[in-house]
């Protein structure tokens, strides 16, 4: 019950954000969700994308340093307080929350959300059993 | 010139060339016997070349003797080398050995009064006197710069001012309100010190400060200038090792043209690097140094990596001791970063033992005259993670570790794989920008 995230390490410098998405573009990989986490000298550029481990292969073929993670998506209401009530469940219940990131969806009224959780199994019946929708891989890309 | 306020022991610092020899040799004698006899290390190795102790008859006989290399000590870690037993040392000093391993050194009382004397014969040497006050702000510990000075300036009957190193501001108010005369630091700091004097408004010139004594990393005569002039003093240099004694090996005169040796102590001799056959006068080489009036340990022949050249004429000062060059680099690729010892090696120590590749680079910057050291290590698989705390926990542990090893402060960057620059396949490990 997890969607495959892909972590590469940058430097801050100007273009590698760039020469990445051109990368992954130019073997036809789309990229659905993107998030960063910078320092002044270095961030982690998060993606979400259609082939996870083709990407990964690309990028650590570049000669980058790449991760793969296995992240939660939930479908939330795209209304006040849609984001609040999913994440209120996991506090509840103790599960700490290290990053999470939003993005549009294809489905209409709904708002996409990754959640990137110690124990996604846990995180996940907690979630279910609070009624919030999970999403798959799958639906990230359907067309 | 026998009575000159500047020598502080006349008879051998003016001594003829017959006497010194004299002296040295028959230190030689009692020294290598004293190794064959109560260090095993060198009684295998004179075995080993059939070396007898009775072989050696007079200092010339020097070059028969093995040389000591810095390995020696780290094998022998921490006490082996020692030739006396443990009641006889009085004092344990050590530096930092390139595989987080220290290179510890002993001395007996005599080994202190002879260091001593030498330290005290370099502030003299500067114009230092029994009611000068003098400022140490060398580093006081396992170091030798602090304590070397420090009781230096004691046998000479000065006032010590044991400021040792940091709060620079403070350094400068006892400068304004001890009136210290001589100010002991490394060279790098003194122009610290200067620019501070400066920005805190004070004239350097209404200062009693006489004398800079700077030793313990490699400097300038651009330096020199500089220091003499942001101070207001002259400056002197001074040179030494821990694994011979410490700062007072070597000491600038008054003709601030290449250090007196102290070769009734410690024998100088310049050696070709790779080759190891002694050079002639005034010719650059490795400097080498046999401990010939020491009794914890008597290093025979101990390759200093330090690149000089020494020469014999009789010194404008009237010193006959043997005069060094300022050490012109090194044969091995040791940094000297605020005075500590810094191995490229040490850092890949660490970095293995961290469980990463040794994809490293060091900087060295000199920055408001101080040294900054960077190390900028590239990211691999095995560090990296998705989360952020993680990967900044881990970058604060490969400092932190470092940090230890290294003795000095530094800073880590973490940069992408494969971007630091790398020549003939083989990374380029060090980036001096200090233009020493």
């Amino acid at each position: 019950m997890s969607i495959k995230q892909i972590s590469i390490f940058i430097e801050n410098k100007p273009g590698r954000l760039a020469d990445i998405t051109a990368m992954l573009a130019k073997k036809d990989i789309d990229i659905r969700a993107l998030s960063i986490a910078d320092t002044t000298d270095y961030g982690i550029l998060r993606l979400i994308v259609s082939h996870p481990e083709k990407a990964v292969e690309i990028i650590r073929e570049e000669g980058m340093t790449v991760s793969s993670t296995g992240v939660l998506g939930v479908a939330i209401p795209d209304e006040p307080g849609g984001f609040a009530k999913a994440i209120n469940v996991l506090a509840d219940k103790g599960v700490d929350v290290g990053y999470a990131y939003a993005f549009i969806t294809p489905e209409k009224g709904k708002a996409y959300i990754i959640i990137r959780v110690t124990d996604n199994d846990f995180a996940a019946e907690v979630l279910t059993a609070a009624g919030i929708q999970l999403i798959e891989q799958t639906d990230i890309f359907k067309d | 010139m026998q009575n000159s306020p500047n020598y502080f022991n006349p008879e051998i610092e003016t001594a003829s060339r017959e006497y010194l020899h004299a002296i040295q040799s028959a230190r030689l004698i009692k020294m290598v016997y004293n190794c064959y006899n109560n260090v095993p290390f060198y009684k295998k190795k004179f075995d080993e070349i059939g070396l007898l102790p009775q072989d050696i008859k007079t200092i010339d006989d020097i070059t028969k003797l093995p040389f000591t290399v810095k390995q020696d000590l780290r094998d022998n870690y921490p006490f082996d080398l020692f030739a006396v037993p443990k009641e006889k040392v009085v004092r344990i000093h050590a530096s930092s050995g390139t595989t987080g391993k220290q290179t510890v050194v002993g001395y007996t009382k005599g080994d202190l009064e002879n260091w001593s004397e030498g330290c005290a014969r370099a502030i003299t040497a500067a114009g230092g006197t029994h009611s000068d006050y003098v400022h140490i702000s060398y580093g006081y510990g396992l170091f030798t710069g602090g304590l070397g000075l420090h009781y230096g300036a004691e046998k000479l009957g000065a006032t010590v001012i044991p400021v040792s190193s940091g709060n620079t501001a403070r350094q400068v108010q006892i400068l304004q309100d001890f009136g210290s005369n001589i100010l002991c630091c490394t060279p790098s700091y003194a122009l610290y010190i200067g620019e501070t004097i400066k920005e805190m408004g004070i004239d350097p010139k209404t200062l009693p400060l006489r004398a800079a004594i700077c030793g313990a990393e490699p400097w300038t005569e651009n330096m020199r200038k500089e220091i003499e002039k942001s101070l207001a003093v002259k400056a002197y240099d001074i040179y030494g090792l821990s694994e011979i004694a410490g700062p007072g090996v070597g000491y600038d005169c008054c003709a601030q043209d290449g250090m007196h040796i102290c070769e009734d102590y410690y024998y100088p001799e310049i050696v070709d690097a790779d080759t190891l056959e002694p050079v002639p006068d005034g010719t650059f080489g490795e400097l080498v140094f046999t401990c010939i009036g020491k009794e914890a340990l008597p290093l025979v022949r101990y390759r200093t990596r330090d690149i000089s050249a020494i020469t014999h004429e009789k010194c404008a000062c009237g010193r006959t001791l043997v005069k060094m060059q300022k050490p012109r680099g090194r044969s091995d690729d040791m940094l000297i970063i605020r005075g500590v010892n810094v191995f490229p090696s040490q850092v890949e120590h660490v970095i293995l033992s961290l469980g990463m590749e040794p994809n490293y680079q060091i900087v060295v910057e000199r920055i408001h005259n101080l040294d900054v050291m960077k190390i900028n290590i590239e990211m691999s698989e095995s560090l990296f993670s998705d989360s952020m705390r993680q990967v900044e926990r881990t970058e604060k542990r490969i400092c932190s570790s470092l940090q230890e090893t290294l003795g000095v402060a530094t800073t880590v960057h973490l940069v992408e794989p494969r971007t630091l620059p790398r020549s003939e396949g083989k990374a380029i490990r060090v980036i001096d920008n200090r233009k020493i």
